[in-house]
């Protein structure tokens, strides 16, 4: 299935919303059917493309937050002066349709023999790619060990806040925190790395995706911890997000 | 404008070389070698601007002209393109 992912042309191809799920009050998650589609890599994305009626186009690149296996979803943060996410998170409904393509991407990516321990750190919409991650470790009954780090502005702009219950996830609140938070509430450092990230006579290996500031600055921390630079992959989103 | 990385370009390099690109190891003038995926990107301008993380130097630059892509790699010394899954 893989194999399909990496050869031949590119093409873009007609991707239906199936359903739609309003993850925070920015951020929604589309469900989507892509005939054709080969099939993907956890970690991987896609580029969707909208046409104007008068031609004019605009592409931006989406994280893929389902596991190998299941169909494409992307979840989306809505950019108030964005060309793409305010029609991906307000305008969009079940049965419409737009262009992707993909899966794109061979360097932030995880297979389940690629072992381990893993130490993820997502920053906002970060965590998209690493949902898929942690899904595909589920699904592949992988026993590598896993640790997230997750960093939100606030409790209300935590996406997947339910499934991550299930998971080994570590949040920090940067901007306010709820009554009696008893979590981290302030950007990641290195004495936060320190406390949360795998030793580094474990072995980890680490992926970093968020805000280009965030991924600068955890991946120097880990850097500085003794981490491999090798054994940290890294994905900037820019600066607000995409 | 804030650098994004050689992730946010995979579909423009897939287009442009016919494969997956981002793991190709990009060799820069100064000698400072690594993954594509590593590399500074910048979308904001009228093309693709990719540079070198450590010195900083241009080594890539994509302009889509009339639906054909213009590539320079003048700053590029070496590209070695690994074994596709």
């Amino acid at each position: 299935m893989a194999g399909a992912t990496l050869h031949g042309r590119l093409t873009w191809r007609v991707a239906t919303v199936k359903a739609v799920v309003d993850e925070t009050p920015r951020v929604r998650t589309l469900e989507l059917e892509v005939p054709g589609w080969p099939g993907h890599v956890a970690g991987q994305h896609v580029d969707v493309r909208l046409t104007a009626e008068d031609g004019y186009r605009a592409e931006r690149a989406y994280s893929l937050g389902s596991a190998p296996g299941e169909p494409p979803v992307i979840t989306v943060e809505r950019l108030e002066d964005g060309e793409v996410s305010p029609y991906l998170t307000r305008e969009v409904r079940p049965g419409d349709a737009f262009e992707v393509r993909g899966p794109i991407g061979g360097y932030f990516v995880w297979r389940a023999d690629d072992g381990g321990p893993l130490f993820l750190a997502a920053g906002g919409s970060g965590v998209v790619p690493m949902r898929a991650i942690l899904r595909h470790r589920r699904n592949s009954m992988s026993m590598v060990k896993v640790r997230l780090l997750y960093s939100s502005r606030t409790i209300e702009d935590v996406i997947y806040r339910e499934e991550l219950d299930g998971e080994e996830v570590v949040h920090t609140l940067t901007r306010a925190q709820p009554p009696g938070w008893t979590g981290y509430a302030r950007r990641v450092d290195t004495d936060l790395l320190r406390e949360v990230a795998w030793s580094v006579g474990e072995g980890p290996l680490a992926f970093v995706c968020g805000p280009t500031s965030f991924v600068e600055s955890v991946a120097a921390g880990l850097v500085e911890l003794g981490y491999a630079p090798r054994r940290i992959k890294t994905e900037r989103f820019g600066t607000t997000g995409r | 404008m804030e650098a994004l990385d050689g992730n946010a370009i995979g579909g423009i390099l897939y287009h442009v070389f016919g494969r997956e690109m981002t793991m190709a190891q990009a060799e820069c003038v100064c000698g400072a070698r690594g993954p594509l995926a590593e590399c500074e990107v910048y979308l904001g301008g009228p093309g693709v601007v990719v540079r070198c993380r450590v010195c900083h130097n241009i080594v890539m630059v994509f302009v889509e002209v009339r639906e054909m892509t213009c590539v320079d790699l003048s700053g590029l010394r070496a590209l070695e393109l690994p074994a596709l899954h």
